[in-house]
């Protein structure tokens, strides 16, 4: 249930913003969380709901965008979703991997009034 | 009704704390792991054989993380080595503000060695850096082999597995090659040590590995 502090963290910067550009209620959170991360959406929404009460981001609706595992072969260019989680070139079967996303754990954007 | 784009990082205080412990460590030459399992799966036995084994050549130290008690700490202080005990209450992990908090508690100009004993779980603390050079896995073979599938992050942000256990491979249906096959999958990098910690069977190779990691270190070879 590390959720609970990813909740927390996703709080303090959306409440930062909250004070930055003087929004009195927050409406919607977007938020991109990579496929690769072990966070639960349905864990995020229900603790970030519970600790948001009685701040201005109280019952603001948080959209997640799931971001798939995207990788990119360094030997041959080829870029391709790492389906299950393989980590190797399904083209040159090459090992020399760079992850390009799935690791996000990203606050997007803010809409509120 | 207004839009702000925000594009911030949800961890990024953990991760400033995290890379300052790592310019800390690194000031102090002490070579930091990220000790992580299932509970159960013989971390703090891995410790003590790692203690006995290496202490005389190396200084090694020992942060200890546990939701409740001071069990490990206990058992790992007998060894006579400084450990470390931090108390989550509750939190299924360390993070880096916990690892600062330690700080106080430990003489780390003396060490060569920091070992990070995380909290048993195999999620949470493969999200959150400690500023450690590398984590390591501990995966024993009655955990079965399906475990690197059902939670690949660990597997994919250690550098090292450790498949323990491996005198009860005899009696467990559980398949080695299922384990390395899909753990290399995830992690065509990640350096596999076959041992038990029972019986001793395969602990030198993660020795070797251990002495090498802290000696480069120490030559001043960046390590993350």
């Amino acid at each position: 249930m590390h959720e609970v502090s990813i909740a927390e963290g996703l709080l303090q910067i959306v409440l930062d913003e909250v004070k930055k550009h003087s929004i009195s209620k927050v409406r919607v959170v977007k938020l991109k969380i990579g496929e690769l991360s072990g966070v639960q959406p349905s864990a995020l929404t229900f603790c970030f709901d519970l600790i948001a009460k009685d701040t201005p981001v109280e019952g603001a609706d948080l959209r997640i965008d799931m971001v798939p595992v995207k990788v990119k072969c360094l030997d041959c260019e080829d870029v391709f979703i790492a389906e299950d989680h393989s980590f190797f070139c399904p083209d040159c079967s090459g090992l020399n991997i760079e992850l390009m996303s799935g690791r996000e754990l990203h606050v997007q954007e803010i809409e509120g009034d | 009704m207004v839009k702000i784009p925000v594009v911030r990082e949800i961890l990024e205080v953990n991760d400033r704390i995290a890379e300052e412990n790592r310019a800390i460590f690194r000031e102090n030459g002490v070579f930091v792991l990220n000790l992580m399992s299932s509970p159960g799966a013989g971390k703090t036995s891995l410790l003590e054989r790692t203690i006995d084994a290496l202490h005389e050549e190396i200084q090694i130290g020992v942060i200890e993380g546990d939701i409740q008690t001071s069990i490990d700490a206990i058992r790992i202080s007998k060894k006579g080595i400084p450990a470390v005990q931090i108390n989550t209450d509750d939190a299924c992990h360390l993070d880096g503000n916990m690892i600062r908090a330690a700080f106080d508690s430990l003489d780390l100009k003396a060490l060569d060695l920091l070992i990070i004993e995380n909290v048993g779980n195999l999620v949470c603390p493969a999200e959150f850096d400690t500023g450690e050079n590398h984590k390591v896995v501990i995966l024993s073979i009655p955990e079965g082999d399906d475990k690197p599938a059902k939670y690949p992050l660990m597997f994919h942000e250690a550098s090292v597995l450790l498949v323990n256990k491996m005198d009860l491979l005899p009696y467990i249906d559980c398949s080695l090659d299922v384990i390395k096959e899909t753990s290399m999958k995830i992690n065509p990098h990640l350096e596999i040590f076959e041992v038990s910690c029972k019986t001793q069977e395969g602990l030198s190779n993660w020795y070797d590995w251990l002495r090498q990691k802290v000696h480069a270190f120490k030559e001043g070879e960046s390590d993350r």
